[in-house]
């Protein structure tokens, strides 16, 4: 019982970090309908800039805050320069800038930072007041992190009006520009969000699998399968998807005997392979009905 | 000083012209209809001056030239757009709805005002405000794109087929309402409309609009009384 329960909540970390990941992709899916491939190398990106200012000794909490701000302007700006002259001409010509970004930001991090592995601090704790037994502090932290950052986007987007706009131009741009919403920023803003949120998923999981150039590749794919198993429409059911998918990757991993760890990739694969078989709006995805 | 001053105006889709030196003006005030029948140009008019095609010719709108500007830009001088087929945010609530209609303004107090005075219009939309408006009927969407309109707190409001789908009852009591926002709010209105006498009847002005360029202008009642007109759009 004991190590189920440990493997349920090693799995709810990992998913915290799935859920962050999927959370940006969708982000960046409602305003475009596109997935953005790159999402994880950006992510790396920012754990980089944060390895960088910790290595000139700011203080972890402000390292935090300021890779954040840092992404977010670098995510706006990476729509506004390099996306936006492609915007709206062909699903093929988004995908391959998308795929291009990959191979940029990956190259960037090698040239600058090399490929070898660093490690990466964890904010929280080794030790705590009252010993835990089912759950390290790195991971209940990382829980608690992605909840707080969940809870913050989900207010920006209920209650502000910016985060109401962005909804309106995603949902249909036409009307947004008819009362006075100025669309090409709103996807700028929610270019900037998700590398903001991508940047958290980065530096929560850069203790775990160390920081080098590829570590997100493995992430993204478990963001992508979290996002279609929670449903790609819906941001609050890929958060969910996120942490299921944590928590199925774990308990797969441990209970079933010839997937160990060596296949555990490949379950999320075969989840993304299921979930857009079976059920292409995912779990509590919004099926698109048109009048006809 | 004419509200809205339109001169040359031509728009294209692609290769294709389709409106060829449009020139009309429309009173501060007034309610202009466009009439014309099925590809005229009637929807590309209004889009035009909104910015939403390639044009080209002159916009003038309260003396300010509107032309070649980005649609965002052009709403804020006070041009609401209701555009054909509702441009309804479907998954917002219908209150999200009309407050986005106020995105542009900063005064809380008047805005708050407003949107009583849309719930007065359409108490149905307020029996409905926090439902999506995705699964509001067809006339209650039209009242929802109209209310909308109205929280912007317009000078000038284009209407495109209002009637679009509307039973004739619902039809009736829209134009009527639009008469009573026209005649108390004193907002312009240019309306595109099928129905042509329903449009004339609210209407001051009228233009008849047929392949990208107006044939006829006058009081909304001469050309109510034209013969042609009355034959080719009013069916007796």
């Amino acid at each position: 019982m004991d190590l189920f329960l440990q493997q349920t909540f090693a799995g709810l970390a990992f998913g915290g970090i799935y859920a962050c990941v999927a959370l940006a992709v969708v982000m960046i899916y409602q305003a475009t309908d596109h997935l953005n491939f790159a999402q994880g190398e950006m992510a790396m990106f920012s754990t980089y800039i944060a390895y960088t200012l910790l290595h000139h000794g700011v203080p972890y909490w402000w390292t935090f805050l300021l890779t954040i701000a840092i992404s977010f302007v670098g995510g706006a700006l990476v729509e506004r320069l390099i996306v936006r002259p492609v915007e709206g001409t062909s699903t093929l010509n988004e995908v391959i800038v998308f795929i291009g970004l990959i191979a940029i930001f990956n190259s960037m991090a090698g040239w600058i930072w090399e490929y070898t592995i660093k490690p990466f601090p964890s904010p929280f704790p080794k030790e705590t007041l009252i010993p835990l037994k089912l759950i390290g502090p790195h991971d209940l932290g990382v829980i608690g992190v992605t909840l707080l950052v969940l809870a913050a986007v989900f207010l920006f987007f209920r209650f502000t009006p910016v985060g109401l706009a962005m909804r309106a131009a995603a949902q249909n741009p036409d009307s947004a520009r008819l009362v006075g919403i100025r669309v090409g920023w709103m996807l700028a803003l929610g270019w900037g969000l998700a590398a903001a949120i991508g940047s958290v998923a980065g530096m929560m999981v850069a203790p775990i699998v160390f920081l080098e150039p590829n570590m997100m590749a493995g992430i993204l794919l478990y963001g992508f399968a979290g996002a279609l198993l929670g449903g790609i429409s819906n941001p609050v059911g890929a958060v969910a998807g996120g942490f299921m998918v944590g928590v199925l990757e774990n308990l797969v991993g441990t209970y079933v005997p010839f997937i160990g760890s060596q296949l555990k990739l490949t379950v999320a694969l075969v989840l993304i392979v299921a979930v857009l078989v079976f059920r292409p709006s995912g779990l509590f995805g919004y099926v698109v009905v048109k009048r006809v | 000083m004419a509200l809205l001053e339109v001169a040359k105006l031509e728009a294209f889709y692609g290769q294709t012209q389709v409106l060829r030196g449009l020139s009309f003006k429309l009173e501060e005030g007034s309610v202009t209809t466009i009439l014309g029948a099925n590809g005229a140009g009637k929807t590309t008019t209004l889009r035009a001056i909104c910015g939403m095609v390639r044009t080209s010719g002159e916009i003038r709108f309260a003396g300010e030239r509107i032309v070649s500007r980005a649609t965002e830009s052009i709403v804020r001088y006070g041009i609401a757009h209701v555009p054909e087929g509702r441009g309804t945010f479907v998954r917002l609530s219908a209150e999200q709805n009309l407050r986005l209609g106020a995105y542009a303004r900063k005064d809380r107090a008047g805005v708050a005002e407003d949107l009583e005075r849309v719930y007065q219009y359409f108490p149905r939309l307020k029996e409905r405000r926090n439902q999506q408006a995705g699964t509001l009927s067809g006339g209650e969407q039209q009242m929802l794109a109209v209310g909308r309109a109205l929280m912007m707190r317009p000078k000038l409001m284009l209407l495109d087929e209002p009637s679009f789908g509307l039973a004739p009852l619902l039809t009736e009591e829209l134009f009527r309402i639009l008469g009573a926002i026209s005649r108390e709010r004193q907002v312009s209105m240019l309306v595109v409309e099928q129905n042509a006498s329903l449009a004339l009847g609210i209407a001051d002005e009228a233009y008849l609009l047929e392949t990208g360029r107006i044939v006829m202008s006058g009081k909304a009642r001469d050309i109510g009384r034209d013969e042609t007109v009355r034959k080719a759009y009013l069916g007796y």
